[in-house]
Order: structure tokens, then C-alpha cells, then sequence
């Protein structure tokens, strides 16, 4: 790239014939110029200001029933419905998937066999199929019952009762979850080091202590940045609850918008701003939870952003102290 | 120090380890071929030989980490990994071999330390979870041990915050703290740098004053020579020749000991 008019490189403290050149440890070193980055830069500022002008001034968006739905009863009660199916589906779900994949890196062959066939099914069968084939449930099996295997039951549910529409989408969630997470932990056991397994047998430590404290541990810090990806999914995957007759957020939202048609758009605005949130929310918790599981891993830890801004601020101090000095 | 302590850090009992007749296969490969070794208590064995002759997974045969396909290890005369049932051996459970691998030491090439874990926890962790000592008794234990290699004041770090000549110390004391009869070093000095060879060798020789069986797979010549018991030659996965140092390294009656000990001496 050629240089634009005026930024040829002049020396603010060249040294002239009068004056000797200061010490080189006592300059300041010139940031070397980066003319390209700077017409990028220009050119998204305009495409980003653009971009919020028409957020802003386009009245197709009606900001003022954005506000007027945000904090809305009936929103909030959508919002906590997604907040529970997610943490309910996410929580069963890396349990069951801590499970498989667990069986499916056991000796036992029909273990490998049943557990690498549930992932195959729960993830070539779309969630929505699930959720609504579970919403039919209890048209195929009147009742469920506890009791010895095609013998005699020992307790009996009606189907109809205990599968409210809670159940049914977090059952279907968790399913389909539990496929995803047994990969998720799956690659995460096998990023430990075969060494570390060694160094476990060789001591002689209990074979669940092996795992609980030796290996998961350490399988947890490859585990966290694919399992949030995989929560973040679920967080939106939790809107296909609605064709179980759930009202979560999303579903909220719909219910509104049919009532009040000309409000579609500001409802599905509100639904945006609250995913985005969430999201937010879930990927700082992640940051400092990868923190937690990095110890030992580096030499020292990342730094959280206060640390970063006193490390900056610490810095330029001493900049300026020396450039006052000279 | 409380009393619980001082009985775990009390003199072990140096053990005895006889090798039967083992052979292992990886796949059509025979890496041992009929080895049969006795080391008695308190006697420091160096195990020499090429590359690929079968001496760490002679070493990983002895606490049933590799399992032979025939014969078997005993130590002080109880078999490792199986148990005679009548006049056949009998495969032991996955729990009765950890509870046998808790009385010998392994230290590895690599260290293998846990790295989410500070010094002192590493150091710690089995004892306490072997069920042996209480956690406060373990954590005396550990800094009585860390003392020992020299490393009083890194009870706080994480392995990776140390040199390799360190974190080869702590995983000396990681192995010292089950109080085990006979040691197993995996060429314990092989990935450390030159100028950090000698602190883990002195950690090493002051264990072999101290009485505990070793068993020490290494290259370092010299280090054999000094601290030797007995050297045994291995190659092809078959004992060649075996002996005091004075005897294997300096006269060597077989053609292979002294191909190989011109090529590294």
C-alpha cells in the first residue's frame, strides 16, 4: 500500500547539530503506521453509524412499544420459562451426557453399542420431531410403571398426569441435549493426557477418584468452551418448546404479536434484546469459570478485564513518569 | 508432626522383587522374551540396553501397568496383578491391583504430574485417597518430603510453574509419600536438560543410601557405575548379561554389552 500525503515519518526528536541525541533507552519508541487499518476502521465507522441510524429513526421498528413490551408481566413469565427449561435441559442433559460418554469409552462392547447408537439416533432426529413425538407420548403408552423387566410392577403412572408440558419439552430437550454433551465430553477425555491416566493407575488411586479428580478435571477445560456453545444453542433451542404449548419467551412473544398484529415487530425486538442478554450473561460466567479450570494449565492466569485495565493503567504511569523525566 | 505421620514416614521395609518368566507381545512383537530377574531387598538395579530392547515395559510389567501375557511379578513373594488359584494364576481385580500398586513407586520420563494441582497436592493427593492418612496428616507428610528433595518452598506452585529438574523432584516425593518397598524409575533424567540431570540424580543416590529397593532404567552411564548394585543388559527383550557394575561395564563377556556400551561411553 503507498503511503497517503502527509504521513511521511518525521523524527519529533531528531537530533540536531546544537543539541546531542538523547539516549536511546530515553525515547519513546514510534508506533510503526498502519495507514490500511486506518480506512478500514473509517469505512465501519460509517457502515456501524448507518447501520444505528436506521435503528433509530426507521419507524417500522416502534421503539416506543418495544418499551412498552419489554418489562411486560407476560414476557417476564415467558423469560422465566426459558430460564428454567434451560437450566433444567442443561443440567440433565450434561449429566446423562457425562453417562454416555463415559459408556462410550468403557471395555464393555454392548455399553460402546448402546451408547454410540443414542448419540447416531439423537442427533440425525430433529429436535422438533422429539418434542413433538413426546407431546404424543402418551397416546402410545397409556401408563409407566416401575417393576422387574416384562414381570410384575411395582408402581404405575397415568402418562397423561405426569407428562405436563414442562416435562414433555424438558425431557425432549435433555435428550437431544445429552447426545450433543456426551461428545462434548467424550473429546474432552480424550484431550487428557494418556500420562496423566498412568500417573493415576501407578498410584494407585481408586478408579471414580481417578476420574472425578484426575482426569474430568482436566477434561473440563476443553469441556467448558464447547459446552457453552452448546448451552447457547440450547438457550434459543428452548423456543421450539412453544409447538409443545409452552409459552417461553419466544412463544410469549407470538401469542402477542397474533393479538396485536401491529406489534410484531416490537415483540420480536424484545425476544432479541433478551436472548442477547442471555447470551451475554452466560459467556461472562464463562470466562471466569475457564479462568477457574486454567489453573496450573498456563504459567499464570488469564487476566480478568480489571486486571487488564490497572495493568494499563500501571503501564501508562510509568510512561509518562519517564517521558516527564527526560 | 503428629503420630500418624511419623509411623508413614518411618524406615520402609525394602521389598523383593522376582520376575518369573515374563513374556509381552504387542500385537506380533515380542518385547520380553523369557525374563527372569531378582532383585533383592535394598539392592539398587540399573537396567541398560538399546532402544526398543523392552526395558520400560519391563518396568511398566513390574507394577502390572503393561499386563505379560505369560508369567508373572511378585513382590515380597506376593504376585502383582494375579493370585495363584491352586496350581494356576488367577486374574485379580481391578481394585486388589490398585491396592498392590500403592506399595511400589513409579516415577516417570515425562513426570506425569497433575497439573491442576499445587506441589503439595500432588504430593498429598494419594495417601489420602488410598485411604492411609487424613488430609492433615498427608499435608505433613508432603512438606516433610518436599523438604527432603529440596523443594520446601514450592508447596504452593503448579507444576508447570517449575523447571524439569523439579517437577522430576516432586514426582520423586509424589512416589515417597505411599511409602513404597521398591522404586521404579522410567529413565527419570531423559527429558530433563543437562545442567538439571544432577539435582534429580541426587535425590536419587540419597534414596539408594537410604535402603529403599531401586529399580532405575536409564542412560546415564556413569551415574550406573556409581550407584549400581548390579547392571543388567538388556536387548531383544532378553537379559544378556547381568552383574556388579565393576563386572558388566568395565568387563563385558558378551559381544552386544560391548557394541552398546562402545556406542554410548
Amino acid at each position: 500500500m503507498s503511503e497517503p500525503p502527509g504521513a511521511t515519518v518525521t523524527l519529533p526528536e531528531a537530533p540536531t547539530a546544537d543539541e546531542p541525541p538523547k539516549p536511546l533507552t530515553a525515547q519513546r519508541v514510534l508506533p510503526l503506521r498502519r495507514p490500511g487499518r486506518w480506512l478500514a476502521t473509517a469505512v465501519m465507522v460509517v457502515l456501524v453509524a448507518q447501520f444505528v441510524h436506521g435503528l433509530i429513526s426507521n419507524p417500522f421498528y416502534q421503539w416506543d412499544r418495544w418499551g412498552y413490551w419489554f418489562l411486560r408481566p407476560t414476557i417476564l413469565d415467558g423469560l422465566l420459562i426459558t430460564l428454567e427449561v434451560t437450566a433444567y435441559s442443561a443440567v440433565l442433559g450434561l449429566i446423562g451426557g457425562t453417562l454416555i460418554a463415559v459408556a462410550r469409552l468403557s471395555k464393555s462392547p454392548v455399553l460402546r453399542a448402546v451408547s454410540w447408537t443414542y448419540v447416531w439416533a439423537f442427533r440425525s432426529i430433529p429436535l422438533i420431531v422429539v418434542l413433538i413425538f413426546l407431546y404424543n407420548f402418551s397416546a402410545l403408552y397409556k401408563t409407566l410403571s416401575v417393576g422387574i423387566p416384562f414381570g410384575p410392577a411395582f408402581f404405575s403412572f397415568d402418562e397423561s398426569r405426569l407428562a405436563t408440558d414442562m416435562v414433555v419439552a424438558v425431557v425432549g430437550l435433555s435428550l437431544n441435549e445429552a447426545a450433543y454433551a456426551a461428545e462434548v465430553v467424550r473429546g474432552g477425555i480424550l484431550s487428557v493426557d494418556q500420562g496423566q491416566h498412568e500417573a493415576a493407575a501407578a498410584l494407585g488411586l481408586p478408579k471414580g477418584y481417578q476420574f472425578r479428580k484426575i482426569v474430568f478435571p482436566q477434561a473440563l477445560r476443553s469441556i467448558i468452551p464447547n459446552y457453552v456453545n452448546q448451552l447457547i444453542g440450547l438457550i434459543k433451542g428452548t423456543s421450539l418448546v412453544f409447538y409443545v404449548s409452552l409459552l417461553d419467551l419466544f412463544g410469549s412473544a407470538q401469542t402477542m404479536g397474533s393479538t396485536y398484529p401491529g406489534d410484531i415487530v416490537p415483540l420480536l425486538l424484545v425476544v432479541t434484546v433478551w436472548y442477547l442478554i442471555l447470551t451475554s450473561v452466560v459467556s461472562v460466567v464463562q470466562f471466569y469459570v475457564e479462568r477457574y479450570y486454567a489453573r496450573g494449565a498456563t504459567r499464570s492466569l488469564p487476566p480478568t478485564p480489571l486486571q487488564k485495565l490497572r495493568t494499563g493503567l500501571t503501564v501508562l504511569r510509568a510512561r509518562i513518569r519517564r517521558e516527564a523525566a527526560v | 508432626m503428629t503420630a500418624k505421620t511419623a509411623e508413614a514416614l518411618a524406615d520402609v521395609v525394602a521389598a523383593t522383587v522376582e520376575v518369573h518368566d515374563v513374556h509381552k507381545w504387542y500385537g506380533t512383537h515380542r518385547v520380553l522374551d523369557g525374563v527372569d530377574l531378582t532383585v533383592r531387598p535394598g539392592e539398587v538395579t540399573v537396567i541398560l540396553g538399546p532402544s526398543g530392547s523392552g526395558k520400560s515395559t519391563l518396568l511398566r510389567v513390574i507394577n502390572h501397568l503393561e499386563k505379560p501375557e505369560i508369567g508373572y511379578v511378585s513382590i515380597n513373594g506376593e504376585p502383582i496383578g494375579v493370585k495363584r488359584h491352586g496350581d494356576r494364576l488367577k486374574e485379580l481385580s481391578e481394585r486388589a491391583i490398585l491396592t498392590q500398586r500403592g506399595r511400589i513407586g513409579f516415577v516417570f520420563q515425562n513426570f506425569n504430574l497433575f497439573p491442576h494441582l499445587t506441589v503439595l497436592d500432588n504430593v498429598a493427593t494419594a495417601p489420602v485417597a488410598t485411604g492411609r492418612l487424613g488430609r492433615n496428616e498427608a499435608q505433613a507428610l508432603a512438606h516433610e518430603l518436599l523438604g527432603r528433595v529440596g523443594l520446601a518452598d514450592k508447596t504452593g506452585a503448579y507444576p508447570r510453574q517449575l523447571s524439569g529438574g523439579q517437577q522430576q523432584r516432586v514426582a520423586i516425593a509424589r512416589a515417597l509419600a505411599l511409602r513404597p518397598g521398591v522404586i521404579l524409575f522410567d529413565e527419570p533424567t531423559s527429558a530433563l536438560d543437562p545442567e538439571l540431570v544432577g539435582e534429580v540424580l541426587a535425590v536419587i543416590r540419597d534414596l539408594a543410601s537410604s535402603g529403599t529397593t531401586l529399580v532405575i532404567v536409564t542412560h546415564e552411564i556413569g551415574f550406573a557405575r556409581e550407584i549400581a548394585d548390579r547392571v543388567v543388559f538388556i536387548d531383544n527383550g532378553k537379559i544378556i548379561e547381568q552383574g556388579p557394575p565393576s563386572e558388566v561395564l568395565d568387563n563385558p563377556q558378551h559381544e552386544r554389552t560391548r557394541d552398546f556400551l562402545g556406542k554410548v561411553l
